[in-house]
This record gives C-alpha cells, structure tokens and sequence, in this order.
C-alpha cells in the first residue's frame, strides 16, 4: 500500500508518499495563488492508495478530496519521531507559522506553542527582511553568518522592523549586519516559544526554516545544545501526514 | 424580525441603517452557528425565538414596562445586583458589548490597544444600535478592571444616566466593607430612580427570583457532565448569555422545560456529540452575545465544552442568595456574602478561582482546559499563566488562547484548537 502525505503551507507544497516505511516520492512545489489546483497536478503524477492532508490549506483540501486531516502539530511531530526516533521536541518554523512542540516520550504531543496571528518570528518575516536588504532567500542566512558584530533589532512585528531596518540602514549599519540581527530576533523568539514548552533533547528544527544556516547557528548558540536538522526539513510534515494515512 | 418595530427603534433614537446591518450579520451568524448543529434540544426553540427577538420584542416589552412606571437598569457587570433592582421595581438588563461595531469613531475615545468587550460598549453607543442601552434609565458601570475604569470616565460623556459602581480589589474585611458600602449606596440610588422603597418583602422577592434563576442554571449544567454531552457548549452558553436579557420568570421556566428534555435524553444515552468527543473546559474571560467565536471554533474542530468557567457561566451564577433574613438588612448583608464570593480576576490574590476550574474540570469530567482571554485584558492573561502552570501540574491539558472579536485569526485558533484536541484523544 502506498500512502500519501500532503502539506499545504502558505508558502509551499509538499508531497511524500511511503510505501512499507519508506518514502518513495517526494515532490514541493510553490503554493502560488491556487493551490487546489495545484495540490491536483501534483497528485496527478502520483499513484496513492490513502492520502492524509495537512497545513493551512488542510481543510479546504479535505473538501475538494474528501481526504482525511491531522494539524502541522501532529504531523511534524510524527515525522520528525521518524526521522530521529528519540526527539522529544519539535522546532517548525514555516511561512506562516512557528511551533514548538514537546513531546513525550512514546512520541505524543504534550505540549505545543503556536504563534498567533501575525507573521512575527517566521519565514515571511525573513523573507520580507531579506528582500529589504537586497538579498535573496536562499543567500540571506548564508550572508548573515558573516557578520563581524552583533547588532540588535527590537522589533518582531514585520511592518516596524522594516522601519527599524531602514533607520539602521540610514545610520550606515552594514546590510550584513542588519541581517544577522533579525535573524537573531527570531532565533530568540524561538528560544523563548522552546523553553515555555519545556525543552527537552535530542531537539528537531524543521520547517522550510531550517535549511537557513545562519538560523541553526544561532540557535545552537542560544540553546547551548546541539539541534537535529533533517535532510528535508520541509518535508517533515508530509512525511508525517503520509505515515499517518498509513496508520489510520 | 416577526413585527415591524421599526418606530420604536427610531424613537430609541438608533441608526436604523447601521442597526439593519448589526441584525442581518447577527442573524446570519446564528444561523451558520446555532441553527446548524444538529440534534439540539428542542427546548432550545424558545432561545432560538429570544435571540431572533432580541432587539424587537423583547425590547419591546421593556417599553410597555416603562410605560406602566417600570424602570429599566443596563448593567456590564456580574456585580450589579439584580436583586436590588428587581426589588425596587426595575428591571435589570446586561448591555451589548460583544461585537465590533463602528470601531474608526471608537478608536477616537478609546486607544487601539484596548480590549474588545469594552471597546464593543463604546461602538453600540457610538453606532447607536443598542436599544437596551437607549432604552435604559439608568446604565450601571463598575470599577473593575484598569480599562473599564477608565473607560467609563469617558463613557460617562456619551451616556448621561452612568451610575459607577466602586468594587474592592481585595477579599479582606475591608473590601468587604467597601462593598456593603457601594450596594447600600446603588440601593438608595435605584430607590431614587423609581421611588419606591425596598421593603423586606420586595427584596426577598428578589433574592427568590434570582436565585430561582440561578438554580435552573445549576441543574442545567450539573446535566452536562453526563457523556455523551446531552447539549452543545454553544446551546449552553446562549442560555446563559439570555439570562441577561430575558424576563426572569421566563427564563427561570425555559432553562427548567429544556433540563428537563435533557434528563430525557440523558435516559436514553443520547447526546449531540459521540461518547468519544474530547471534553473540554472553557475558562475565562466573559463571553456577551453575539460573541460565540471561540466555543463555535472549538465545537466545530471536534470537541464538546461541558461548563464556562466565565462571567457569563458559572463564575456569575455560582451560590445561591441566603433569603432568610428578616430584615432588608440581613438580606443586603446576605447579598453582600453572595456577590463577595465572585472570583473576577480584578481580586488580588485570587486563589478561589484556581479552585473552582479545578473543581469544575472534575466534575464536568472535562479532558482538558481552554483558557480565554481577550486581548489586552491583563488581568485574565495575567492568571492565565500562573493557572495553566498549575493544571498542567496537576495532568490537566491546557491552552491559553488570546484573542478579540476579529475573525482574521481563525485559521490559526483552528490550527491551534485541533492540534490541542488531537492530544486529548
């Protein structure tokens, strides 16, 4: 039997089918403007005997394919236990969304932090910032990490920091430096969303996030531990859905 | 609306406009909410025709109470005595406050950044499609939170009959004290307003009608720790959220007629959620019509709630009134014990309240605890902390939600309250 997973985020789509345990496809895709229609070309390529959804986009799915659900909770915290069978908490940082998860030690839930409803500490956050800068996405950590000095940036809400950005870079601040300074923003947020979950080892980061080098770095720094970075840390979710499907 | 009480809307001085607007969002709201669950009591037909009559004829009826002499009191608050009022010929009513509504005027007496209930109380004024608060003689505020206090300083430029009402901050004999004082003054004050004088008689009388309230209310809940859950969280929320509008004895007779369809059902084993629904507590900060955001969220992702620790819920209807005092005094005395006993969050410290969710979540039999709080509402968010602290201590799930009366985070609280009841299945 073969299971399928898809996770409907604001930013992208991933799919990961498995078949006996293992993932025999993967695929992302952009969410664009459309993403039923989107979800639909993607699984058109692809044989599936069960499909679960998740992500934002989860219940608008479950109508259009009368598919079952699961929340990213529960589904990142299924594929990272996959992944790496001992975690005991979950970092996600989507596009939308920041979620720490802790988890007991069989694997469920036990708690979980989710921010509310603005985009404060996530992937839109970075990326709004990134192209404020000049940069692109995928250089913004990479450059960030080569900052000399550390420079601190207050604001967490997306529209004052581009403010607080532009005042830096009027007083001449290095576009380096600024960067590193919000991805440290965020990186303490998420520090703080951890410990209010109670933070426990081996510790998972996933979420489109994740693939940030600059974001691991400065969390390992702040937590002082090591953290468990998946291969395809957006494809976490998905995998869990999938894994899910198959255990409905 | 079955009559067309457009007259009188005009005469209460509304914007019959804005008002047409606030009715269709209302009762197209309750229709996707209420009328849409299934399996409901059929009891709950009576609430369905209130709420449909909210602003028409029980409004109405206000108005014919008037013109017998009658007078009509608003109240935003648990701490307003309607025994008092009912005692001295008026009537009580709670005031709108559970919508946004011309929210670009509000923002010019109140700042953004102030939570929705009391920024909603100044957007029925503003927007003039309150008729309770057109219709009252007499609008009670109270000294309770930081905002409202200073709010009703402002309020009290737009609303000319604002009484305030003092409250003590802290449960010592002082506070007390204070309290005795202030219902002792508003007694006097309402005795003003309708010239009658409270006798020993008219104040038992309501002392019996409000706690024969109260006491519907009790059964009523006590019937929904059974499992399967005989009535959704929302249905009972509405019959509590009515109890501050409805004519007493009314309502006193309805809540009672659908306790008693439900101890039916209860025999029966029928419910409208499966046995196997995850129950939940919802805990909080108060919840005025048409302000059914978060339970309809909660219901509609896969859980039942079985109590409302609230305002409008047990925190406002819990204890009875002693009614055996044979002087007003022992009776003003008895109502002051009963009110004193409120654990609003304003109290300092306010251990009481702990207890109570605790208390509740047992009883109840909820699986877990949701805990409400508007934004900007410090004293509920500051306690949330601490009590989520210490349900969790004692096994009990909890998640702190903080929001307002805006959907644009719904997509999110969805998220969040699936991913809360997946972990208590």
């Amino acid at each position: 039997m073969k299971f399928a997973g898809i996770d409907i985020g604001s930013r992208s789509i991933e799919l990961v089918v498995v078949e006996k345990g293992k993932i025999v496809k993967s695929i992302q895709e952009d969410t664009g403007f459309d993403p039923m229609a989107k979800a639909r070309a993607m699984l058109r390529e692809v044989p599936y005997d069960r499909i679960m959804a998740t992500g934002y986009g989860r219940n608008l799915f479950e109508i259009s394919f009368d598919a079952a659900t699961v929340t990213e909770i529960k589904a990142y915290a299924r594929g990272a236990r996959e992944l790496f069978p001992h975690a005991r908490t979950v970092l996600d940082i989507g596009g939308q969304d920041t979620k720490a998860i802790a988890l007991s030690e069989n694997g469920k839930v036990k708690k979980f932090e989710m921010n509310d409803r603005c985009a404060a500490g996530t992937g839109k956050f970075l990326e709004i910032m990134a192209r404020a800068l000049g940069f692109t996405i995928e250089e913004f950590g990479t450059e960030a990490l080569k900052a000399e000095k550390n420079l601190s940036i207050n604001s967490m809400c997306t529209v004052f920091a581009e403010s607080e950005v532009t005042t830096l870079i009027a007083k001449g601040e290095s576009p380096l430096e600024i960067a590193k300074g919000l991805h440290m923003a965020v990186a303490k947020r998420s520090a703080t969303m951890l410990k209010r979950v109670s933070l426990e080892d081996p510790l998972v980061f996933a979420g489109g996030v994740a693939n940030n080098i600059c974001m691991r770095h400065l969390l390992t720094g702040l937590l002082g531990r090591d953290i468990l970075v998946p291969e395809y840390p957006q494809g976490v979710g998905a995998l869990g859905a999938a894994l899910l499907a198959g255990e409905a | 609306m079955s009559e067309d009480y457009k007259s009188m809307w005009e005469k209460l001085g509304l914007d019959l406009e804005a008002h047409d607007m606030l009715l269709n969002v209302l009762g197209k709201g309750y229709q996707d909410i209420f009328l849409s669950q299934k399996d409901r009591p059929e009891g709950m037909g009576y609430f369905d025709f209130v709420m449909s009559e909210v602003h028409g004829l029980r409004i109405k009826e206000l108005m014919d109470e008037k013109d017998q002499g009658r007078k009509i009191i608003g109240s935003y608050c648990v701490f307003v005595p309607e025994e008092i009022a009912l005692a001295a010929n008026a009537t009580l009513v709670g005031l709108c406050a559970g919508a946004d509504f011309a929210m670009e005027e509000v923002e010019k007496y109140v700042p953004r950044n102030t939570c929705a209930l009391i920024k909603s109380s100044f957007g029925f004024k503003l927007g003039k499609v309150c008729p309770y608060l057109e219709a009252t003689d007499m609008v009670v505020g109270e000294n309770t939170c930081d905002g409202k206090k200073k709010a009703y300083e402002t309020l009290k430029d737009l609303v000319s009959n604002l009484y305030v009402m003092d409250l003590p901050q802290v449960k010592s004999p002082m506070g007390r004290e204070l309290l005795k004082k202030e219902y002792y003054r508003f007694k006097e004050a309402v005795e003003s307003l309708t010239g009658k004088t409270i006798t020993v008689e008219s104040l038992k009388q309501g002392i019996d009608t409000v706690n024969a309230k109260r006491k519907a209310i009790h059964r009523l809940s006590l019937l929904r720790k059974e499992n399967p859950a005989p009535i959704s969280g929302l249905d009972a929320l509405l019959a509590n959220q009515v109890f501050f509008y409805d004519n007493p004895k009314r309502f006193t007779e309805s809540v009672n007629k659908i306790c008693d369809e439900l101890e039916i059902r209860i025999q029966n084993k029928q419910g409208v959620f499966s046995e196997k629904t995850p129950r939940v507590l919802l805990s909080g900060c108060p919840m005025a019509v048409p302000n059914w955001k978060l339970p309809w969220l909660i219901e509609s992702s896969g859980a039942v709630i079985v109590g409302e620790e609230s305002c409008v819920g047990e925190r406002g209807t819990r204890n009875l009134t002693n009614d055996s005092g044979r002087t007003v005094e022992e009776l003003m005395e008895a109502l002051v014990d009963r009110y004193f006993k409120v654990d609003c969050a304003i109290f300092t410290p306010n251990p009481d309240r702990l207890s109570h969710i605790k208390e509740m979540a047992k009883t109840y039999r909820a699986d877990g605890v949701i805990h409400y709080s508007l934004q900007f509402c410090q004293p509920y968010l500051m306690e949330s902390m601490p009590i989520e602290k210490a349900l969790e201590d004692n096994n009990i799930p909890t998640l702190r939600i903080e929001t307002d009366y805006s959907m644009e985070d719904a997509g999110q609280l969805k998220t969040r309250l699936e991913a809360f009841i997946e972990q208590l299945k």
